[in-house]
């Protein structure tokens, strides 16, 4: 078990910079998800730290040793890539064990330690069978058996579920939470679903164009972004932005008022969850266009002074298209953003 | 509609008809031609071959010969598929330019080798310019049989090598390149990774390669005959001999249905060997 500390680590392709300058630590033992669009380099990131990818500049840490100029296999890391990359001509004892074989542990040791790893992710069954006769689930569990096996420091994820169907992918993001947990291992995960790194991480990094925006536990990063980009990636429905003008020391529209030392213009973001539902004339009227049945709720699309807000509803809310409705803000879960820069207040 | 069943067929009849005509025809006039051994029986022609001064050493020739080119053509291959892979840029024209052999025919390429390694060749000027020899020096004849041998290797080496790397390179671009980043990463040597990933991932590739290769080295012909006329006598060269020369043509047909049992002995061996385990198939 070690910590991953990276240190202004750039990336440049070209004149194109992939990554700026970035810093993270991930603490012994903690689960990290690297969350961003694709093409935000949080796989070039992953890369770089597995040794796969050179680095343009700046230092990676593991524990307390610099292996930024070592060999991946060097680097005390094991690494689950998104394909599997199990390979086909081994059975699945042999995958599990290949680690192992190239450190020429001893038949008795790499005997155990695939045993116990086979049954952390419940592959016990198939270890004579080779990988062509597994499904793709159970492909994963044996790259990540094979990861665990070496009983890595660390351990790197490159967006390891995306290939599995969405059942599939619940099921074994649930287990690889649980089997993660148990083993204790430092894990940085990769991932474009906000979903996996809510559900997973201890801590999740939003990454865009190259720089992390923000670092934070899920429910901060999904109640309390930092920047326009975080409230819009992060959340389904993304966070709701109002064009506002603060002034007078607070900042205040129809039924709203809260304190705020900034003058002009920002914006107001809130979740379509957080507010409450009143008559138009006691909140913010919202003029209803869309009324989506979700099940466990309702999700309305409208307008707030010509622009667009989604709010979830009460599934039995007695709502109609065209109706004009109240939105009742609560000050302790709203953000206020800087309109130039799109920055938190 | 009525003529879609028949389409398919229809399709595929110019190809069959074509394959019937020039190869399935004579494979069985050829085979029929062999055992046609007149006043001498069934295994006339054949007793006629064997009795062949040439016989025996056409048949040590040829087999030395594809035993060794063969081999040093996969490592070599293998080699430069490798190299191939590593390199980032210009790596097209790279491949381009060692296929080049690839549109020469093997006479030529055998004529291009003998103006280099005759008497008095490309070779032997170079070497007697370093002070190397006094004057022509004889590399090609009957009395110097192992630079001969090792002449029409080379030959060999450079006109057909390009068939394989093209089939190797195209199988190495089809392994994900995952596989190597997470032998890699787990910590394999670079020879480790070679043995234990790259080339069980290849087996399909080398398998092809090794067919068509090994199946082409037996009817290794033209490039002898230029570099070494009779000097060095093997089997196609022989059926050659008695078609041309001697004008049997049964005896002729007997030498190319002994190649083709070997070639396909070749090819059966090949396929059992190499065989992939169906279920460790990717």
């Amino acid at each position: 078990m070690a910590a991953i500390t990276i240190e202004g680590v750039s990336k440049r392709f070209g004149a194109a910079m992939a990554l700026e300058q970035l810093d993270l630590t991930v603490a012994d033992g903690e689960f990290v998800a690297l969350l961003g669009p694709s093409g935000c380099g949080k796989t070039t990131l992953l890369r770089i730290i597995a040794g796969l990818e050179t680095r343009s500049s700046g230092r990676v840490l593991i524990g307390d040793r610099d292996v930024s100029d070592l060999p991946p296999a060097q680097r005390g890391l094991a690494m689950v890539f998104q394909n599997y990359a199990v390979f086909p001509h081994l059975t699945v004892f042999e995958n599990v064990a290949f680690g192992l074989r190239m450190q020429k542990r001893d038949e008795a040791t790499i005997d155990r330690q695939v045993k116990r790893a086979a049954d952390l992710l419940q592959i016990g069954p198939y270890l004579d069978r080779y990988p062509a006769k597994l499904s793709g689930g159970q492909r994963q569990r044996v790259a990540v058996a094979r990861a665990l096996a070496v009983e890595p420091a660390v351990l790197l994820m490159d967006e390891p579920l995306s290939n599995l169907d969405a059942l599939l992918r619940l099921e074994m993001r649930a287990e690889l939470k649980s089997v993660l947990k148990e083993a204790g291992t430092t894990t940085l995960y990769v991932t474009h679903d906000q979903t996996e790194a809510m559900g997973l991480a201890d801590r999740i990094a939003v990454m865009h164009k190259g720089v992390i925006e923000q670092i934070d536990e899920p429910t901060r990063i999904y109640s309390k972004p930092s920047s326009l980009f975080v409230g819009g990636f992060v959340g389904s429905p993304p966070m709701n932005f109002l064009n506002l003008v603060a002034s007078g020391g607070s900042l205040a529209c129809d039924g709203f008022s809260m304190p705020l030392t900034h003058q002009g213009p920002v914006l107001l973001g809130f979740r379509g969850e957080d507010v409450a539902l009143v008559e138009a004339s006691r909140g913010v009227g919202f003029e209803v266009k869309v009324i989506e049945p979700m099940g466990s709720h309702l999700l309305l699309t409208g307008v707030v002074n010509g622009e667009r807000i989604r709010v979830v509803a009460p599934p039995q809310a007695d709502i109609a298209r065209g109706m004009t409705i109240g939105l009742q803000l609560d000050a302790a879960r709203v953000v206020v953003m800087d309109t130039q820069t799109g920055k938190a207040l | 509609m009525p003529t879609s069943r028949w389409l398919p067929y229809l399709l595929i009849a110019p190809a069959s008809v074509f394959l019937a005509v020039f190869f399935a025809v004579p494979l069985v006039q050829t085979i029929v031609l062999s055992f046609d051994g007149g006043p001498a029986g069934l295994w006339g022609n054949y007793q006629r071959m064997l009795g062949d001064l040439n016989f025996n050493v056409s048949l040590r020739n040829t087999f030395m010969l594809v035993l060794t080119v063969v081999p040093l053509q996969m490592m070599l291959a293998i080699g430069m598929g490798l190299m191939l892979q590593k390199m980032q840029r210009g790596r097209e024209v790279v491949l381009w330019i060692w296929t080049i052999p690839l549109g020469v025919s093997d006479l030529a390429a055998g004529l291009v080798w003998l103006a280099i390694l005759q008497n008095t060749g490309y070779l032997n000027t170079f070497l007697f310019h370093l002070g190397v020899i006094d004057g022509p020096t004889a590399w090609l004849n009957s009395e110097t049989p192992m630079t001969l041998f090792i002449a029409v290797v080379v030959a060999e080496i450079w006109r057909s090598t390009a068939v394989v790397l093209v089939i190797i390179v195209a199988g190495l671009q089809l392994i994900p390149k995952e596989f190597g980043e997470a032998a890699d990463i787990f910590g394999a040597s670079a020879w480790q990774k070679l043995t234990r990933v790259t080339l069980p991932m290849l087996k399909p590739s080398l398998q092809s390669a090794l067919i068509l290769r090994t199946v082409l080295a037996f009817e290794v012909f033209a490039a002898v005959y230029a570099i070494g006329g009779r000097n060095i006598p093997v089997l196609v060269g022989e059926a050659y001999v008695w078609q041309r020369e001697n004008q049997n043509y049964s005896v002729a047909a007997a030498y190319a249905v002994l190649i083709m049992v070997i070639s396909l002995a070749a090819t059966a061996v090949y396929l059992r060997l190499l065989r992939q385990k169906p279920e460790a198939q990717a």
